[in-house]
């Protein structure tokens, strides 16, 4: 659906010459909710600006439906933008039109009759949950409201790609779910295909499947959002995970435990089903090891479950080391940690 | 109550030859002003129709016509004038440097009202494939609106003040007015008049046109 390949690009300003982005390359399917990450000056609206040509690259290319993008008239390539819709941090919707007049602008520009753009807008007011909103001006909306005309907006033209540029950065955690959620139910209703550029691990985690980690204008880790949440591998990306799943033991915890001998730490990680059975009990049951429960946690990923759990085991070394390639044998990745 | 030698018949032909004055080279200044003011929005560096050649020479001129105070102005082009209306005296004679003076003086004011349009917009409008004149007309316009309005009731203040020099010309008006009578026959009378009816006219003006921005900026 979206290919970047090898892309650089520079920005020179003053003369001062920015390296924006240094050999990105990366591949989007369709119906894929995909996620960018990173700290902010780390290139990510330049990469996303680089799919509808807000941008183009210095080098490398960027392929949209199979095609590249730097092979149209600039005729033609208005034509492409329509099929890609995008949403913005602040919104950008014409504070001198109404709500019906922002989301039917698309429309507008193509021309379509004004029985057209009324069916058409009508519908989206509806789907976007605005109906009552048709004739307010955006001054009159909260956050929420505005961006939900403004992904109305992007949708009017029946896009087959969305973009959203840090789309709910502007807004509250509440409000950011119901956006979320929003963007969700359009990715499976109409199976359009989202990038979603953020610096919340929070948005990759509740709608995305995969996910790229920039940093300096590279993507330095990048893949299924299950894989990357389950087992990060850069520091940033462990640090944006962090975020999200806490996984580390308390310093304080960890000090207290130095000083004992015969106690060995493990971390454990369950994916999926393992973390629904009831491993710890049956390993005190079939064990001479006493279990210490240092920290435990949960979270829903892709609709799979992603469980991290510390714990503390006490006894002979031999029995420990049987007890963990028992856990092992239940499909649990297990590592010892150093305390 | 007060001496005075003009009849109300003047005063009333005064007032018209200033609404004709003003509202002739408003018309003709916007006609000019507002495409200039939109080209210098679009062809400065970074515009959405970049073109170094175009602003470089579009804007020095602005500037040097802009340098020129009106009653200088107003001499000076005396040739071009004679040329466009084959007279050099009276109100038509007066309108041409009216114009000449108000044209840059709207395409700079309308070059700010645009410039204030955030550039979100401009980025939206370009993510949906609008052309050129689509942006413009569909984004740009619409959101400088209510500026716009403000932009020309200063202008239109500024050519009040204008065609009070006109008089030099023998463009007549209220101005001319002041000057001849006021001023040089000592009748005090038409001097106050006319400043009142300048201060009623600035006012009303000014009013006017808040009252339409606010309006068109939904405050």
């Amino acid at each position: 659906m979206i290919e970047i390949r090898n892309v650089h690009k520079t920005f020179t300003r003053k003369g001062q010459s920015i390296e924006a982005l240094r050999g990105v390359s990366l591949n989007i399917a369709k119906g894929d909710i995909f996620g960018v990450i990173g700290y902010s000056g780390a290139g990510k609206s330049t990469l996303i600006r680089l799919v509808n040509y807000l941008e183009r690259p210095t080098s490398g290319e960027v392929f949209v439906q199979g095609e590249p993008l730097s092979g149209y008239s600039p005729a033609e390539l208005r034509q492409v933008k329509k099929k890609i819709g995008m949403i913005f941090q602040h919104f950008n919707l014409l504070e001198s039109k109404t709500v019906f007049d922002n989301i039917a602008i698309p429309l507008v520009l193509l021309k379509k009759s004004k029985q057209e753009i009324r069916e058409r807008v009508t519908e989206l007011l509806e789907f976007t949950g605005l109906s009552d909103k048709a004739a307010s001006y955006p001054k009159e909306l909260s956050g929420g409201q505005k961006q939900r005309v403004g992904i109305a907006r992007a949708l009017a033209s029946n896009p087959s790609i969305l973009l959203c540029d840090e789309a709910t950065s502007a807004l509250d955690p509440q409000t950011t779910k119901s956006i979320l959620e929003l963007l969700k139910r359009i990715n499976e209703a109409y199976n359009i295909t989202i990038m979603i550029i953020t610096h919340e691990m929070a948005v990759i985690q509740q709608i995305c499947n995969k996910v790229a980690v920039m940093e300096r204008g590279e993507i330095i880790e990048q893949g299924n959002v299950l894989d990357v949440f389950g087992s990060p591998h850069h520091p940033t990306t462990q640090s944006f995970v962090q975020t999200v799943i806490h996984n580390s033991v308390p310093q304080s915890v960890l000090n207290t435990l130095k000083a004992e001998n015969g106690r060995r730490l493990f971390k454990l990680k369950f994916v999926g089903g393992a973390a629904s059975e009831p491993i710890i009990n049956s390993l005190i049951r079939r064990f001479e090891v006493n279990v210490n429960i240092l920290f435990a946690n949960m979270t829903e990923i892709q609709q799979t479950t992603l469980g991290n759990m510390i714990l503390q085991m006490h006894g002979e070394n031999t029995v420990i080391d049987q007890a963990a390639a028992f856990i092992v044998s239940q499909g649990v990745e297990i590592t010892e940690v150093e305390a | 109550m007060f001496d005075t030698v003009i009849t109300s018949e003047q005063l009333f032909q005064a007032l018209r030859e200033t609404v004709v004055m003003v509202g002739v080279s408003l018309f003709f200044g916007a006609l000019l002003g507002i495409p200039i003011g939109i080209v210098l929005v679009i062809t400065r560096p970074g515009g959405i129709l970049e073109n170094r050649f175009i602003y470089a020479v579009l804007n020095p001129l602005i500037n040097i016509i802009r340098s020129l105070p009106f009653i200088i102005l107003l001499v000076a082009i005396i040739p071009f004038t004679r040329l466009l209306v084959h007279t050099s005296i009276g109100t038509s004679a007066a309108i041409v440097p009216l114009i000449v003076y108000v044209a840059p003086y709207i395409a700079r004011l309308v070059e700010n009202s645009l410039l204030e349009v955030s550039p979100g917009i401009l980025e939206a409008a370009e993510a949906m494939g609008a052309t050129t004149f689509q942006v413009i007309w569909h984004f740009l316009l619409p959101e400088a609106f209510g500026s716009l309005i403000l932009t020309m009731t200063t202008a239109t203040i500024g050519l009040v003040g204008a065609t009070a020099m006109a008089g030099t010309v023998g463009g007549g008006g209220i101005g001319d007015l002041a000057i001849s009578y006021g001023y040089q026959r000592f009748d005090t009378f038409v001097m106050i008049v006319t400043v009142v009816i300048l201060i009623i006219f600035v006012q009303g003006i000014q009013s006017a046109g808040n009252r339409l921005a606010r309006k068109a900026r939904r405050d």
